[in-house]
């Protein structure tokens, strides 16, 4: 690996679709261990950056540059035609060979290894959301990808799919860029924010960015400054099926 | 055993239908129905080429549909018709042209309906050497790119990604469509090839719950087709192609039992019958 851990930089780069382009200027890079993530309004270009840094989109200008090869992505929307039969087991071994024990310990990490079997057309939107994260853990990647994981998710799993992340990136000491809209999560728990709007407007610590002008000015004085981590008291926890554990 | 015309199709029948398996479902996965219609269409030109050159009939077959695929991308970057436009475009064109063709060549007899639902009666040793051979070629090649060309079917950008190059292998699959189209050609016909690719990969999907388990049971569904068809063909006068595929549609008919039966059965259970 390089020096300073570094996984991906983008440097200046941008995309063009006629008419327009649909971001241009971006410079972001993520290392080893660190939680990077995008944020910013519906298209803005969180996603067009993360293909960017993906390399399935080529920049038109600025330039990518990539120090691995061990990558994992959790696309924002996958569709599935019933056409292919496809089990949760043989989605799991899409671009890896993985052996049944291994597929089962990530299946478990997100809490879904009950579905192991399953047809994928016949999953939830939460549990195919949790089935993807599996997917991606299970590669143990060294720069992970991840196009809002949580969508369809519900409240608690939510919580927890956010801490398996936060795990990932510390366990596996894997690199991670997130495009989020959950704010809380961003603000407690990232290492470094970037707040697009069809350009970078801010980027930096999640302390700093709260403060700055262009962060306010994006997401409205309330939201930004009434970001006390909401908790609530639970004396029970839930299985991934809504029973309750305990 | 080989010298019977009706073993001779046989074999090659059954050959094809081991291709046409995974092809078909590939096909059906990535929705190119009308594209493996459009590379068959385009077919009748390769052999008209052939005729007029006196080329391998597979060979020239082969070498047109691939440049009519590349044509096609070639086209979609070029404008924003939507892909079945185009797809029907090429597809007619080509015909028309391999048919306008065929009338400058007056001096060659043209069997058309062979050309267009296939002959049993004009399968040689070297067909059946072709298909085999061919045959295993192809499904060496696909062994190889399975795992990429799989995951790109699935979902591009996540094969993308995770570095399966789902671009080269997208193309190498569209070659071998269209050399899997020029084996069989002379068996089915070019209307009726598309028919072998789908129907056997459709029937199949009714019954299996797994890719691989697909695939297979396609390429059972296909034997039998080709079996069953060749023998009615023989039995009833008719020509091999529409044979095949008529047997391959009653089996896909059949398929669909289990498919009612599984859902009524689960209806049954959801109100406690």
């Amino acid at each position: 690996m390089s020096k300073d851990n570094l996984l991906v930089s983008l440097e200046n780069a941008g995309i063009y679709k006629s008419p327009k382009w649909l971001i241009r200027g971006v410079s972001l890079e993520v290392k080893s261990g660190q939680i990077v993530t995008l944020i910013g309004p519906n298209g803005s270009g969180k996603t067009t950056t993360a293909k960017m840094v993906l390399n399935i989109l080529e920049p038109d200008e600025g330039s990518l540059k990539r120090y691995t090869n061990k990558i994992a992505y959790v696309p924002q929307k996958i569709n599935i035609d019933w056409t292919m039969p496809l089990r949760v087991v043989d989605f799991m071994r899409l671009t890896n060979n993985l052996s049944n024990n291994e597929i089962i310990e990530s299946l478990n990490q997100t809490g879904v290894e009950k579905l192991f079997k399953e047809q994928i057309h016949g999953l939830s939107g939460g549990e195919f959301q949790r089935v993807l994260l599996a997917r991606a853990i299970a590669k143990k990647p060294e720069l992970l990808v991840l196009d809002e994981p949580v969508q369809g998710v519900d409240f608690n799993g939510e919580i927890d799919l956010y801490n398996i992340i936060k795990n990932i990136s510390a366990n596996l000491n894997c690199g991670i860029l997130l495009v989020s809209h959950d704010l809380h999560f961003v603000m407690s728990a990232t290492d470094h924010v970037v707040c697009l709007n069809g350009h970078i407007c801010c980027s930096g610590k999640p302390s700093s960015v709260i403060k700055d002008k262009a962060y306010i000015e994006l997401f409205g004085e309330h939201r930004s400054k009434t970001l006390t981590y909401y908790q609530h008291d639970h004396d029970h926890t839930h299985a991934s099926d809504g029973s309750v554990s305990s | 055993m080989l010298d019977d015309f009706f073993t001779r199709a046989l074999v090659a029948g059954i050959g094809i239908a081991i291709i046409t398996g995974p092809l078909g479902c590939l096909v059906i996965w990535r929705r190119l129905s009308y594209f493996g219609d459009t590379l068959a269409h385009s077919a009748l030109l390769g052999v008209t080429l052939a005729y007029a050159f006196s080329l391998n009939i597979a060979f020239s077959v082969f070498v047109i549909s691939a440049v009519i695929a590349l044509l096609l991308l070639n086209l979609q970057k070029r404008t924003r018709l939507a892909g079945d436009s185009l797809l029907g475009l090429l597809a007619h064109s080509t015909l028309a042209i391999g048919l306008v063709l065929m009338g400058f060549l007056s001096s060659i007899r043209f069997d058309i309906m062979g050309l267009l639902f296939g002959d049993i009666l004009a399968v040689t040793l070297q067909d059946i050497a072709l298909v085999w051979i061919g045959g295993f070629i192809i499904l060496g090649i696909l062994y190889f790119i399975w795992k990429s060309l799989f995951s790109a079917t699935v979902n591009y950008d996540l094969a993308s990604a995770e570095g399966m190059k789902p671009n080269i292998y997208n193309m190498i699959f569209t070659l071998l469509l269209a050399g899997v189209i020029a084996l069989s050609i002379k068996m089915i016909g070019t209307l009726l090839i598309t028919g072998l690719l789908i129907i056997p990969a459709a029937a199949s999907r009714n019954i299996t719950n797994n890719p691989k388990q697909m695939v297979l049971v396609a390429i059972l569904i296909g034997i039998l087709s080709v079996t069953i068809g060749l023998f009615t063909s023989l039995e009833l006068n008719t020509s091999s192609g529409p044979s095949i595929i008529v047997i391959a549609l009653i089996l896909f008919i059949i398929s669909l039992i289990p498919l009612e039966l599984r859902g009524k059965l689960q209806k049954g259970k959801q109100f406690g019958n």
